[in-house]
């Protein structure tokens, strides 16, 4: 899937940046070290924005277009933050034989975010994932820590996501 | 060489031992077909157009990165060799957008003549998902990206990156949702690209190009109120031909001031003119630094890829940089003040082209510091690639190579042989030392062949004694060596006095504008040497071969500029520069 520039502004701590410059100075001048510095960099701030990928390419030498060609070619790597409610809808075969795709369909048209993307207030966040190992309840999405199952119908996701949505 | 004993279609040939099957086919006479494969720029096999049969092989090997063995038995025409690099074809045409008939690559372009040699039927091979219509990038000064018509070869790449060392573009994404371009899919003016051309002089299909300046200059040109003057850059006289059949390298000087002033232009002039021009400033330049310890070393600033690159990645050498303008700027700075002045005409009704070998000066007739008429009047008005003018030549109906052999306008007709060797790397260096060496020496010099600065080689050095001085140079063409070049005076590794840059490898008659060629030819032919031996030889015969005795050059002199690096040359001739960001910005949301 085409990968997306977040609209949410960077909200990076000097924590988080010197946590992040260790992990350059760690890594820098092994060869090929540039996938275990993206994943760190990504377990800091929890997405690579542009910012982030900036501050890699300064300290490592490796261009910009070469990180967002890895960046964006591996699934682990996402360009937007989780929002204050991160809405994941599980994919797995059982889920989806059971109509997954519809309920993420109606999920995206009631937060108004496409999937793998952050709406531009941080509030929702849509993901598609893999297998989260709740076959029994198929189809199942979750917000946050909470999970739904058994979703008869992707209208009935509405009223649930009532609660988040004020 | 070691040599190994391959067989090609059932016949015996000796090969290199290291040569590829792709190499070692070339020596026995068989061209077999590459897309994404240039020699010495992309070796991926990505493409498979290449694929060969070979004796005992599981699958067919791409011939481009297979390297032979002593034994080796290789079959490049069998039905199901042919079947497969046809399916391949078929298979990329299927995602390529074919609007071949008013594509700018129509006649040369690679995917279509491959198509046409093996005879593709389907060009819809594959009907499952493909990539969506993608809006066209023409937004930058100089370079045009179509990714309709990409077809992920990663050429482009390869000489931004590999190349160039400069690396502002890439693959993003991955399957279907490939796209070549910048990082989180800016555009080329949100990234430290510096405009060079050379990922359009590789690229075989369509899909990249210059932005075309033809249409502001045909309009020029009908234009009554208009005096439309244009100025051919030293190389290309030995490039323009190509797009006309010719050999690389064919000396087409005659043809081209004739096939100008047959466009409809009012003044057609010469480039080595001012050329000539910039060796004097520059020149002076030199000795005024070497004598009155300025900042040295100075380093030519008439590529302007490479001025950009400077301001990008080595911002800490601007002061290093001549402030000469380049010679396409002070050709147009110079007509449109004096030359407008003598010839009765306002500034604001000339309408100034220049035809060059590349699509940085595209970007640099947009700079500031770039208005010597003042009133916002810009030197250059256009900016057209050879490319460019090959093809409003060929629009208007003018048959090249029938054309007599006619001079430049006698305005600016004679450039010495110092301003024609420009259009090679280590051109500038030659030229600004003849005339560098007579003004610090006060006599005329035996010999004006500077041997060592010349060749194709990435980086050059060598030790002039000019009187009791020894003089140190050194001469980067391809930014990816000027970055090393740089990098070795930066640590002080390097003591130079004296250093040309061009950004292009080999020089302008390499650069992003001049004509392209198939890989076919490219991989086995060596463009450079072919081109750069035509500015030699057409040195080595000019009557005038130093800029200072250029008798055109004595008499602007005399009449309007004073002496060099003069008041009014500082003025007219000179520019500033600017420190400019190597990070990529962040689009607005």
């Amino acid at each position: 899937m085409k990968k997306k520039m977040t609209t949410v502004p960077f909200q990076g701590t000097a924590e988080q940046e010197k946590q992040l410059h260790a992990l350059i100075a760690e890594h820098c001048g092994t060869p090929g070290a540039i996938m275990p510095i993206l994943q760190k960099a990504q377990a800091i701030y929890g997405y690579l924005p542009i910012e982030v990928q900036q501050i890699i390419s300064d300290g490592t030498g490796i261009s910009m277009s070469e990180i967002y060609g890895i960046v964006s070619f591996y699934s682990q790597f996402v360009l937007n933050p989780k929002g204050e409610y991160a809405v994941s809808v599980c994919m797995g075969t059982a889920c989806y034989v059971k109509g997954a795709g519809a309920i993420l369909d109606r999920l995206a048209a009631i937060i108004k975010v496409d999937p793998g993307e952050v709406g531009d207030d941080g509030k929702f966040s849509l993901d598609a994932t893999r297998c989260i190992g709740a076959c029994g309840l198929a189809p199942v999405f979750l917000v946050n820590e909470d999970v739904y199952g058994r979703v008869e119908k992707p209208e009935a996701v509405d009223g649930m996501m009532k609660k988040y949505m004020e | 060489m070691d040599k190994v004993k391959i067989k090609i279609n059932n016949r015996e040939y000796e090969a290199d031992r290291d040569a590829t099957i792709l190499e070692a086919c070339r020596t026995a006479a068989i061209e077999i077909p590459t897309l994404c494969y240039l020699k010495e720029i992309n070796a991926i096999g990505a493409c498979r157009v290449c694929l060969v049969d070979v004796k005992g092989a599981r699958a067919m090997p791409a011939a481009c990165v297979q390297p032979i063995h002593e034994g080796m038995e290789i079959f490049t025409n069998t039905p199901a060799v042919r079947a497969a690099r046809k399916a391949n074809l078929e298979l990329i045409l299927s995602d390529h957008q074919k609007d071949c008939l008013s594509c700018i690559r129509n006649l040369d372009c690679e995917l279509r003549i491959l198509s046409a040699d093996y005879g593709v039927e389907d060009e819809h091979h594959f009907t499952g998902r493909l990539s969506a219509g993608v809006p066209v990038e023409n937004e930058d000064a100089a370079i045009v990206r179509d990714n309709n018509k990409c077809i992920a070869c990663r050429r482009c790449v390869a000489a931004c990156n590999d190349m160039q060392g400069i690396s502002v573009i890439g693959p993003n994404n991955r399957g279907f949702d490939i796209s070549i371009g910048c990082s989180f899919g800016v555009k080329l003016g949100d990234v430290p690209c510096i405009a060079c051309g050379q990922c359009i002089v590789v690229c075989p299909v369509g899909a990249l190009y210059e932005k075309d300046d033809t249409e502001a200059v045909w309009q020029a040109i009908a234009d009554p109120t208009k005096h439309v003057a244009v100025c051919a850059a030293p190389s290309i006289r030995v490039t323009l031909g190509e797009c006309f059949g010719n050999e690389p390298g064919t000396f087409v000087e005659g043809k081209l001031a004739a096939s100008l002033r047959r466009l409809g232009f009012d003044g057609v002039y010469d480039m080595d003119f001012s050329a000539d021009m910039t060796i004097m400033e520059e020149a002076a330049e030199l000795v005024e630094r070497i004598q009155n310890g300025g900042k040295l070393p100075l380093i030519t600033s008439c590529s302007p890829g490479w001025v950009k690159y400077c301001e990008h990645f080595f911002p800490e050498f601007i002061e290093n940089l001549s402030s000469c303008k380049s010679p396409q700027q002070m050709f147009g700075a110079i007509y449109k003040t004096h030359y407008a002045a003598k010839l009765g005409l306002d500034p604001k009704d000339i309408f100034f082209v220049s035809v060059i070998p590349c699509t940085a000066k595209k970007f640099e007739i947009t700079r500031e510091g770039q208005s010597a008429a003042g009133e916002g009047i810009r030197d250059v008005d256009a900016a057209i690639t050879t490319r460019e003018l090959a093809r409003m030549i060929a629009k208007a109906g003018i048959l090249f190579n029938e054309l007599p052999d006619e001079e430049f306008d006698s305005l600016a007709a004679t450039g010495s042989g110092a301003g024609v060797i420009f259009g090679t790397s280590g051109g500038v260096m030659e030229a600004a030392l003849r005339t560098a060496a007579e003004t610090i020496l006060g006599e005329p010099l035996e010999k004006v062949d500077y041997e060592e600065v010349r060749g194709s080689k990435g980086i050059k050095t060598a030790t002039y004694k000019i009187g009791a001085m020894d003089v140190c140079v050194a001469v980067a063409s391809g930014t990816a060596n000027a970055h090393k070049l740089l990098t070795a005076i930066k640590n002080g590794e390097m003591d130079v006095q004296f250093v040309e840059v061009m950004a292009c490898p080999g020089g302008c008659v390499c650069g992003g504008g001049q004509p392209t060629h198939a890989a076919a030819t490219r991989n086995f032919t060596d463009l450079w040497s072919k081109r750069a031996a035509g500015l030699y030889a057409n040195d080595k015969d000019k009557p005038v071969r130093k800029s200072h005795e250029n008798p055109l050059i004595k008499e602007l002199y005399s009449e309007y500029l004073g002496s060099p690096g003069s008041q009014k040359a500082h003025e007219v001739l000179h520019t500033h520069y600017q420190a400019r960001s190597k990070c990529v910005r962040k689009p607005e949301i």
